[in-house]
């Protein structure tokens, strides 16, 4: 039997006028890493901040493990514990260092003890190997470091789900792997996460699931092998197709040039 | 050394004089500032709110601050409420006011700006590590307000100073003035002594600001994120 952690069950969510998600639903089993793929503006963040607690919902419910997630009631900041957040942009507290950045959260609002978190702080930063960066500012990383700090941040407080959204998006090519890298370390670890990327071989590796969203909508949902090399339907497909490159156009540029 | 009139500073009780003008007016600035900063923080925040009402009251008391003269203020306030109320105000009290009058504008401009400067994902960063609105406000907005608020607010306290030089007009006696009363009593025995006290008060006023002024670009660097 799954053990159910989190299930969304008809969420709808607009701004405004402007109908986001219809009537989603999914459920996230523990130890499941689901991936969510579709195009710009489809409402992937959107999905992940509600999850959070982050924006009003207009309708339907999200549930961690059979509790309530409302933005309005007294425990969504102890709920919102239990998910770890990454977002596109660095948001690191630009007047702590990287270890104040992580201990506070454990260390004021979950009252562990100050040595035990710097323990495990440490530890954690050995593991995404920027023990050197223990005491510096977050100026003074780069974009892919900061990354990773963010992720030990949201690790430390031991939650129970990870949710990245697009993590690597705003990151140059040569840092793109280390903090990828770092999601498929806490892949194989077993934690649960719903990850949200454009990089199309990692989700292929990491996933045990792929949500293909378009328009709010789940358009196709598989395994990845299938999704990736079978899609069934035509809009899949053509979203696929933009990540590929015309390997044949040069080529027939040269047989042209020949004759 | 006569030319320059240094004896003349050097005569009597002249220097502790105007020392003693000089203390005058850092006591002016610091007092008023002070008094700015507390109504400026409260003025700034509540400036933050999207009240019609609050808007346009505070539109138009910070452009009353920016087009009146300073002079004109002090005048208003000194002599205005001698002849309006039968008030008999103090001239030091009076220039606190004005000055008080004037950095409450100017913090408060401040605060609001380092207040709603604070990006928005700091907020929902806090949020999701399970941190409270409370908590929120007192480990993440109000640190980083009060790093991007203290230098500017330092350079308030020497643009104070500076403008403590005014205060003389309604007879409040400070270094200047101090300078003009030494001036006009030997004006028979040193007659070229002027340009020497003049350039002591300059002496005296850039040994006031200059460290005021490096600490801030101190802090400023050493906070710039
Ligand atoms: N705060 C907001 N107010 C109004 N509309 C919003 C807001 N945030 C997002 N939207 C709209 O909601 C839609 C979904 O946005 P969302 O950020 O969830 O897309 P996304 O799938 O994450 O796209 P991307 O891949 O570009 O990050 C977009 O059309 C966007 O314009
Ligand atoms: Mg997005």
């Amino acid at each position: 039997m799954a053990d159910k952690l989190l299930t969304i069950e008809h969420l709808k969510k607009s701004y405004g006028d402007n109908l986001i998600l219809k009537d989603f639903n999914l459920t996230v089993n523990r130890g499941e890493v689901v991936v969510i793929i579709g195009p710009s503006g489809c409402g992937k963040s959107t999905l992940l901040r509600c999850i959070n607690g982050l924006e009003e919902i207009q309708g339907g419910e999200i549930k961690l493990y059979g509790e309530k997630i409302d933005r309005n009631k007294k425990n969504i900041a102890e709920i919102r514990q239990k998910i770890g957040m990454v977002f596109q942009s660095y948001e690191l507290f630009p007047h702590k260092t990287v270890l104040q950045n992580i201990i506070l959260a454990p260390i004021k609002v979950q009252k562990r003890s100050k040595s035990d978190v710097i323990k495990e702080a440490e530890y954690l930063l050995e593991k995404v190997g920027l023990s050197d960066k223990r005491d510096v500012y977050p100026r003074q990383l780069s974009g892919g470091q900061k990354q990773r700090v963010a992720i030990v941040r949201a690790l430390c407080m031991h939650p129970e789900i990870m949710l990245f959204d697009e993590v690597t998006a705003a990151l140059d090519p040569e840092m793109v792997r280390e903090v990828l890298d770092t999601i498929l370390e806490l892949a194989k670890q077993g934690r649960t996460m719903i990850v949200v990327t454009h990089e199309m071989s990692f989700a292929r590796a990491v996933s045990d699931r792929v949500l293909f969203l378009d328009k709010g909508e789940i358009i196709e949902e598989d395994i990845p092998e299938k999704i990736f090399d079978n899609p069934k339907t035509e809009r899949a497909r053509r979203f696929f197709h933009t990540f590929e490159y015309d390997a044949v156009k040069n080529h027939t540029d040269t047989l042209n040039r020949k004759v | 050394m006569q030319a320059l009139g240094i004896d003349v500073l050097l005569k009597g009780n002249n220097f502790i004089r105007l020392i003693d003008g000089l203390c005058t007016a850092l006591r002016i600035s610091l007092v008023s500032v002070i008094f700015s900063i507390v109504f400026g923080i409260v003025f700034g925040i509540v400036m933050t709110y999207k009240n019609t009402v609050i808007r346009v009251v505070s539109r138009v008391y910070l452009e009353i601050v920016r087009i009146m003269p300073q002079m004109v203020l002090l005048f208003i306030v000194f002599f205005g409420t001698t002849r309006m109320f039968g008030l008999n105000l103090d001239a030091e009290l009076a220039s606190i006011i004005v000055f008080t009058f004037w950095g409450t504008a100017e913090m408060g401009d401040l605060v609001r700006g380092a207040v709603s400067n604070i990006p928005k994902h700091q907020y929902e960063s806090s949020y999701a590590l399970g941190l409270n609105k409370a908590q929120t406000y007192f480990y993440i907005v109000i640190p980083q307000t009060l790093r991007r608020l203290i230098p500017l607010s330092i350079n308030l306290v020497t643009r104070m100073i500076k403008t403590t030089s005014l205060v003389m007009m309604i007879g409040v006696v400070e270094a200047l003035k101090v300078t003009q009363q030494i001036i006009e009593a030997n004006r028979m025995t040193a007659p070229n002594a002027a340009f020497g006290l003049y350039l002591t008060v300059f002496i005296l006023y850039f040994l006031a600001c200059w460290p005021i002024s490096l600490l801030a670009s101190y802090l400023e660097k050493k906070w710039s994120a």
